[in-house]
């Protein structure tokens, strides 16, 4: 019967956790240290956060979610990669219709957003 | 004694004035309502039913039944949202010049709102759900899905859902946004009334059990196919209903936090969505419609998968073009999500935004080209059989084509900024939405009937229900289609130009006609119950299938296969029955079976109290239920009494009784 043909899922060993918990430290205490000390010029600064975050995504992936090539016959890393897609889909194609949106919008109209209490 | 206050907090803002006795509609529909809720309940109890109906199945685990359940919630939901239909048809065909109709444009809007609302959420949704859940196992040779409790869990949530809008009849009112309970029309300050309340707790506990149940469709088409059973040696129709679940897992929570967010900005004051302070309510839409065009594809691409079985039946020929067909199904998938902005162009985005997404849209007609010609392809030079089911696939050939390429002319930009929002654009979904999905849910309901209940449905009832909804269609929607093209916009209680009229009177008559057909319907299934020793089928096999489904019993015994099917070839009981495959009929071994459950009865239950409370700002009762929820999700997870056996000689003796019918058929 199917119920008992279920592929055992990779469950890691304690060092990827290990390695997977120190990258996630540094992930996120390195940004800190870039705000607070000052290091780059805003701009700057934020993209590196930006890059942190994805990496660290990354890390969690691998270390945690034990996503691979062979972990249920590939279709972990299968559904992974299909939901990577629309999730970038969703938020780039957001981002560039709401910033189309926004230059074709008349000035006036975006005074609300000045007026915050 | 009992001042404001206290009434307050007891029933938050639920007074006498929310129930619409002034409304004489609205009375008369509810004397209606109860009298037909109260004779059945009095009938159940009469004959003493609820035991049964509570042991066999509103707590069944069974994905036979569930996908049954559906089925039955479906078409009562049918009903409703077409009594809707009837009544916006009636009021636009008198509405001209000095007559004002009978609806004011306040209720009208809450009609148009509660149709859209009903027929996607909670007929098109549920019906094909239904149809999923009682076919796919079968065809995959499994003898349930992945998490059978689940299952039931997520039709009672969709129950839950829809007795929300139901009682939004009732208790208060309906949201007058449009079927996406559109902003700004639903921020509070323009909608401080219940509506959009009910439409968020409604479709939000409904979703909940959509996606749960896309997750188990999913799962269970990937981990629990039959041996042998390939990708490639899959069903059509359990490709499809793979790649509509994936979807729907992809979509809903997109949905749901838009939602969320519509939530947050009318009960705690935030705004996301507002007009003013930094909200936007363009956000709205464009996150609604991310979840609500690859929505139209949860919708359409089963019932494709079904018309291609059909086709592949009644022809007598494996599918043309099965890997075509395959392909063109996963790229649907994936362009679906890629053409959202299409239904706001005129929102203000530039000429690069509009055209990607114009391009993107003319796209997707290629993938559903190659479909219509696979089809046409199957028939050719095939020994076609004019069934009932084979008679829609007709039908929605010829009807659907027609919406395809109205849609393609919408997706050129310029040309949607003269027709966005007019009556053309509900011509368009209209067409494609009956003819294509409805046409492929009667069609799947005439094909797979015998297979779930051991009988036919009767011909000639059949053929009346073809017939009015076919006729029904072209004479109902053809007129709107004009008057679209004129100009004439959509969610309109009144017209001033006594020259449309005409068109609203046949489209009327149009209405009418459909009525016809979905009577038809209810007498057709009176009938073939009545007439069932007539129409019964021993065989299991009634009309020379070719899938898996065909190869057990109808109906099939609670476990689907005594022995889990090997499959060899993609038609895979075809391939059995063409190298003569004998019917085990000994060495029976007792078979593993998920066992019934009530929790997911009574966390819908309390999932349906919290939205009431939440709707009408009980505070106290919300806490209390979304309390009881919790701890009774945790309860459950502790009830280990899930599985049993069905022993081997019961396995052998209802096995015993199909041999004997089948050697008495013989």
């Amino acid at each position: 019967m199917s119920h008992a043909t279920h592929a055992a899922a990779p469950h890691g060993s304690r060092r990827t956790y290990l390695i997977g918990f120190l990258l996630s430290v540094v992930l996120t205490a390195g940004p800190f240290w870039l705000v607070i000390n000052h290091v780059f010029d805003p701009q700057t600064t934020a993209l590196a956060i930006i890059v942190a975050a994805v990496v660290q995504i990354l890390v969690h992936t691998v270390c945690f979610l034990h996503v691979n090539t062979s972990s249920e016959g590939g279709w972990t890393l299968l559904a992974y990669a299909f939901t990577a897609v629309l999730v970038l889909i969703v938020i780039i194609g957001s981002l560039w219709i709401m910033y189309h949106l926004n230059s074709n919008m008349m000035p006036m109209m975006g005074s609300g957003m000045d007026a915050q209490p | 004694m009992f001042d404001e206050s206290v009434i307050k907090t007891i029933f938050g803002r639920l007074t006498w004035e929310s129930f619409p006795v002034h409304e004489p509609i609205l009375l008369v529909t509810f004397i209606v309502v109860m009298t037909l809720g109260l004779g059945i309940v009095a009938a159940v109890t009469k004959y003493k039913l609820w035991g049964f109906l509570w042991r066999e199945w509103f707590t069944s685990v069974d994905h036979k039944k569930i996908g049954i359940m559906y089925m039955i919630l479906g078409i009562i939901m049918l009903l409703r949202g077409f009594a809707d239909a009837l009544m916006m048809r009636a009021q636009q065909a008198i509405a001209f010049g000095a007559s004002e109709g009978y609806l004011n444009s306040h209720h009208y809007d809450q009609i148009f709102s509660a149709h859209g609302t009903i027929m996607i959420f909670f007929v098109a949704i549920p019906l094909i759900v239904g149809l999923v859940n009682y076919v796919m196992p079968l065809q995959i040779g499994a003898r349930d899905v992945a998490f059978p409790f689940l299952n039931n869990l997520s039709f009672w949530l969709t129950v839950a859902g829809a007795l929300l809008v139901m009682v939004s009849l009732f208790v208060g009112e309906f949201s007058r946004g449009g079927w996406l309970n559109y902003v700004p029309v639903t921020n509070l300050q323009n909608s401080p009334d219940t509506g959009p309340d009910y439409y968020l707790w409604a479709l939000q506990i409904a979703g909940v059990g959509t996606t749960l149940s896309a997750i188990n469709m999913v799962t269970t088409i990937i981990k629990m196919r039959a041996p042998g059973m390939s990708m490639m040696k899959m069903p059509i129709f359990t490709w499809t209903a793979l790649c509509s679940n994936v979807l729907a897992i992809a979509i809903f929570p997109v949905l749901t936090g838009a939602f969320a967010l519509l939530m947050l900005d009318r009960y705690v004051g935030t705004n996301f969505f507002t007009n003013d302070l930094g909200g936007n309510p363009m956000m709205y839409w464009n996150l609604v419609w991310i979840w609500g065009h690859p929505e139209v594809y949860v919708l359409v691409l089963p019932v494709f998968g079904i018309y291609s079985e059909i086709t592949s039946t009644f022809t007598g020929k494996r599918l043309f073009g099965y890997s075509s067909m395959v392909y063109a199904t996963v790229v649907i998938t994936i362009l679906s999500y890629l053409v959202w902005l299409h239904h706001f162009f005129t929102m203000g985005s530039g000429a690069s935004v509009n055209s990607f997404f114009g391009i993107a849209t003319m796209v997707i007609s290629i993938p559903t080209g190659a479909k219509i010609f696979n089809w046409l392809f199957t028939m050719y030079r095939g020994e076609i059989r004019y069934e009932l089911p084979m008679m829609w696939v007709v039908a929605f050939m010829l009807t659907f084509v027609v919406g395809g390429m109205t849609g393609v002319l919408l997706a050129v930009p310029p040309a949607d900024f003269v027709l966005h929002n007019s009556l053309f654009l509900v011509a368009h979904f209209h067409n494609v939405i009956i003819g294509g999905v409805v046409f492929g849910l009667f069609a799947g309901m005439d094909y797979w009937f015998p297979k779930a209940f051991g009988f036919r449905l009767d011909r000639f009832w059949g053929k009346v229900t073809f017939w009015g909804w076919v006729i029904g269609y072209w004479v109902a929607w053809t007129p709107i289609y004009i008057v679209g093209l004129m100009g004439t916009t959509r969610r309109v209680n009144h017209f001033d130009d006594p020259s449309l009229q005409i068109w609203f009177v046949i489209a009327a008559i149009g209405a009418v006609i459909i009525l016809i057909g979905i009577l038809a319907f209810v007498i057709q299934i009176a009938v073939s119950i009545i007439n069932r020793d007539k129409l019964r089928d021993t065989t299991g096999d009634p009309w020379n299938g070719r899938t898996l489904e065909w190869s057990t019993s109808s109906p099939p015994p609670a476990y689907n296969f005594a022995f889990t099917p090997q499959v060899h070839d993609l038609d895979a009981w075809y391939d059995m029955k063409d190298r003569g495959a004998e019917r085990p009929v000994k060495g029976f071994l007792p078979v593993h079976m998920p066992r019934n459950t009530g929790a997911g009865v009574i966390l819908s239950g309390l999932a349906m109290v919290l939205g009431f409370a939440m709707v009408w700002y009980i505070w106290w009762l919300a806490a209390l239920s979304a309390g009881a929820l919790l701890i009774g999700g945790i309860i459950h997870t502790f009830n280990y009494n899930r599985d049993y056996h069905i022993p081997a000689d019961e396995v052998a003796e209802q096995e015993d009784a199909r041999t004997k019918l089948l050697a008495a058929g013989a």
